[in-house]
């Protein structure tokens, strides 16, 4: 082990100990009606929010996306869209980095829940649906189902039971991305999606 | 850069556009916070917890810090200690060395800042481009953040504008703010992609499960950490938190106390590299542990208070100092009330002994910090400190600001108070002599520069009282 190491925890363990305090109580809010806080939340932030069904998502997308003039959309096999301009993030990023910067328009991915309080899209990256996937494409669409919007992040995180199994990268996602690094001008599009879509399935 | 912080603020407050500049933000920032910490009780239930949740991490720093290892190792994350930012800044260039590194892609790090890291890169032949977009423009611009959470917020529009035009190709002059950002998405996107590693800081470490957080709204961050094939993050060690479910108080007092936003874009928790199967992250993931004074301030119990911090930027924000005189009047990398209370203990009162005298102690500071640092009463200590020195180990060049004048006035001053007949004696004389003695005399000259020197009473006191018929003095 390190010199640095063990001197930093000697120099900590010699100082005063102090009993640790409590938590004391404070309750995150809840909500009667958590689909309608979520979408207040993320409309008030820039992104669009559409309820749908498992029967009519993919045409309604479909319609949105073609509005928007997107050609070349991101998804993966299982989700079950077959129109011609669709490609699978299915090989390592060293091989498809230059597609993923420039030659994508739209992003599909799946989502493991919501946060109606901030919300708040909890966007959990794996094999099929990759960490890039939901950052470079200027446009993310977010599959969620309108039952998995928890009140709040305390509450997600013990029902889900996170603590107990970490994924290699778990993500909040509030809205597109964002700056008013100048004259706190807000600004959209900066470094990841100009615009977020939700396709809230009921 | 003018060498101390009073010439420094004579500077700043004499130059309009940057008050204007200073000003315009922090009401807009001071009226979002309001707004977002409306209820009263439910701020102060929050902020309690909040307070109580970065003491208990600290209460069991050792235990947490090597529990975080534990963990992050299992996970596949390599865990590095630095006692000093040099310690810091070698062990990142001998991780980048060894993967042949060239280029460095950063997101927003104010640790990095704290170890000037990019100049010691740039000295060995390694590029570090920022990428949050105002450490872009300070880059660019050749300068240091003047703000932890908002860094080129002195800058306005039109100095920004200039900026891109004398330093991206083909860009023409624009006070348009979508498209200054997406010319600066566009030149980044270059970066981002050839960049050989990543660089960040962390918010919170999560001992339970060996989690790195990082909060941003621009995506920078999040690319910074997942596109590069290695992944390197620099914290200091009282990032830590105990439980994952501590982290939900702390984000609902973070981007609500910063920026005035419910919640940032986003939150970003990495919990291990890329695992066989998964198509990107980086191959590695490197974490640089500093320490760089902070296990020396931990060994005071009330200095320790210090380590609280989320650097959340709200203590700035309401600075009536901070507002007038902008960031880099400090002449630090931590600017504002944090600033004046951290700098000088990392740094040592020698070094940075007039900070905290930077401060009417008028206690805004306080009142916002949404972790309860009591920053006026450690103003109070460090400004003794440097007079007076404890026997505290924790505090470096304390006794450095010692004068044996200032510490006979107030022996004199002392001994005046406690014994009756030296008060009346001192009181009544000084009614007599008090208003003979110059505005300029050697030891009033300082304070009569910017104050008038005010006018003794004809009578003490005491006289007065008398006269109205009081006798039990
Ligand atoms: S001292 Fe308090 S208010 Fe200031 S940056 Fe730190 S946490 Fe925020």
């Amino acid at each position: 082990m390190s010199e640095a190491r063990a001197n930093i925890l000697a120099r900590l363990r010699a100082a005063p100990q102090v009993q640790p305090p409590e938590r004391p109580y404070w309750q995150a809010p809840s909500f009667n009606d958590r689909l309608d806080r979520f979408r207040m939340m993320i409309e008030a932030v820039h992104g669009e929010v559409h309820v749908v069904t498992e029967q009519t998502w993919r045409p309604h997308l479909r319609k949105i996306l073609a509005e928007k003039n997107v050609a070349r959309v991101l998804a993966a096999p299982h989700l079950g869209i077959d129109w011609d301009d669709v490609v699978a993030y299915d090989a390592p990023v060293e091989d498809f980095k230059d597609q993923l910067v420039s030659g994508i328009d739209a992003c599909v991915t799946t989502t493991r829940g919501a946060i109606a309080e901030t919300g708040s899209l909890v966007v959990v990256p794996d094999v099929d649906e990759p960490r890039l996937a939901s950052l470079l494409p200027p446009i993310h669409v977010a599959l969620l189902k309108a039952d998995d919007i928890a009140d709040n992040l305390a509450q997600i995180i013990e029902a889900q039971g996170w603590a107990a199994a970490m994924p290699t990268n778990l993500l909040l996602i509030s809205g597109p991305s964002k700056t008013a690094d100048i004259e706190q001008t807000l600004a959209y599009g900066v470094h990841g999606p100009k615009e977020l879509i939700v396709l809230v399935l009921q | 850069m003018a060498a101390d912080f009073s010439t420094r603020a004579h500077d700043a407050l004499n130059n309009p556009q940057l008050r204007a500049n200073f000003r315009r933000a922090m009401d807009g920032l001071m009226t979002k916070r309001a707004a977002q910490f409306e209820d009263k009780d439910n701020w102060t239930a929050l902020r309690a917890k909040g307070a109580a949740i970065k003491a208990r991490a600290l209460a069991q720093l050792p235990d947490l810090l090597e529990e975080f290892e534990q963990k992050a190792i299992a996970n596949g994350i390599t865990v590095h200690w630095a006692e000093t930012t040099a310690d810091a800044n070698r062990i990142v260039l001998e991780i980048l060395t060894a993967h042949g590194a060239k280029k460095v892609i950063k997101g927003k790090s104010m640790v990095s800042e704290e170890m000037h890291l990019n100049a010691h890169l740039e000295a060995h032949g390694i590029k570090a481009v920022e990428s949050d977009l105002g450490e872009y423009i300070i880059q660019l611009a050749g300068e240091a953040p003047s703000h932890i959470v908002m860094p080129c917020i002195h800058k306005n529009k039109g100095e920004i504008a200039q900026l891109f035009t004398d330093n991206i190709e083909n860009q023409p002059y624009t006070e348009d703010v979508d498209a200054l950002t997406a010319a600066a998405r566009q030149v980044l996107r270059r970066e981002f992609a050839s960049a050989d590693a990543g660089l960040s800081g962390a918010n919170f470490l999560v001992a339970e499960t060996g989690s790195l957080v990082l909060i941003e709204n621009e995506g920078n961050g999040r690319l910074s950490t997942t596109l590069p094939p290695l992944h390197i993050a620099v914290a200091g060690i009282e990032k830590l938190v105990e439980k994952l479910d501590d982290v939900a108080p702390l984000l609902a007092l973070l981007p609500r106390s910063a920026t005035g936003q419910a919640i940032t874009t986003y939150v970003n928790m990495i919990t291990s590299p890329r695992k066989s199967g998964e198509q990107d992250g980086p191959r590695q993931v490197h974490l640089v542990l500093l320490d760089n004074g902070r296990s020396r301030v931990y060994a005071d119990e009330q200095l320790r208070d210090t380590l609280r911090c989320i650097r959340c930027g709200a203590c700035m924000n309401h600075c009536p100092v901070y507002s007038r005189v902008g960031g880099h009047t400090y002449g630090s990398v931590y600017p504002g009330p944090i600033g004046k209370i951290l700098t000088p203990q990392l740094a040592g009162l020698d070094c940075a002994g007039d900070l905290p005298h930077a401060s009417t102690l008028c206690n805004a500071c306080v009142e916002v910090c949404p972790v309860q640092i009591p920053i006026a009463d450690i103003l109070v200590r460090l400004r003794t400190e440097a007079a007076e020195p404890s026997a505290s180990p924790a505090v470096k060049g304390a006794g450095s600001g010692h004068s044996a004048v200032e510490s006979a006035v107030w022996k004199g001053w002392q001994a005046m108070y406690a014994n009756p007949a030296a008060y009346k004696v001192g009181t009544k004389a000084l009614s007599v002599v008090g208003n003979l003695i110059p505005a300029a005399a050697p030891l009033l000259k300082q304070w009569t520069s910017v104050r008038t020197k005010p006018k003794f009473a004809a009578k003490t006191l005491h006289q007065l009282a008398r006269e109205k018929g009081y006798d039990n003095e």
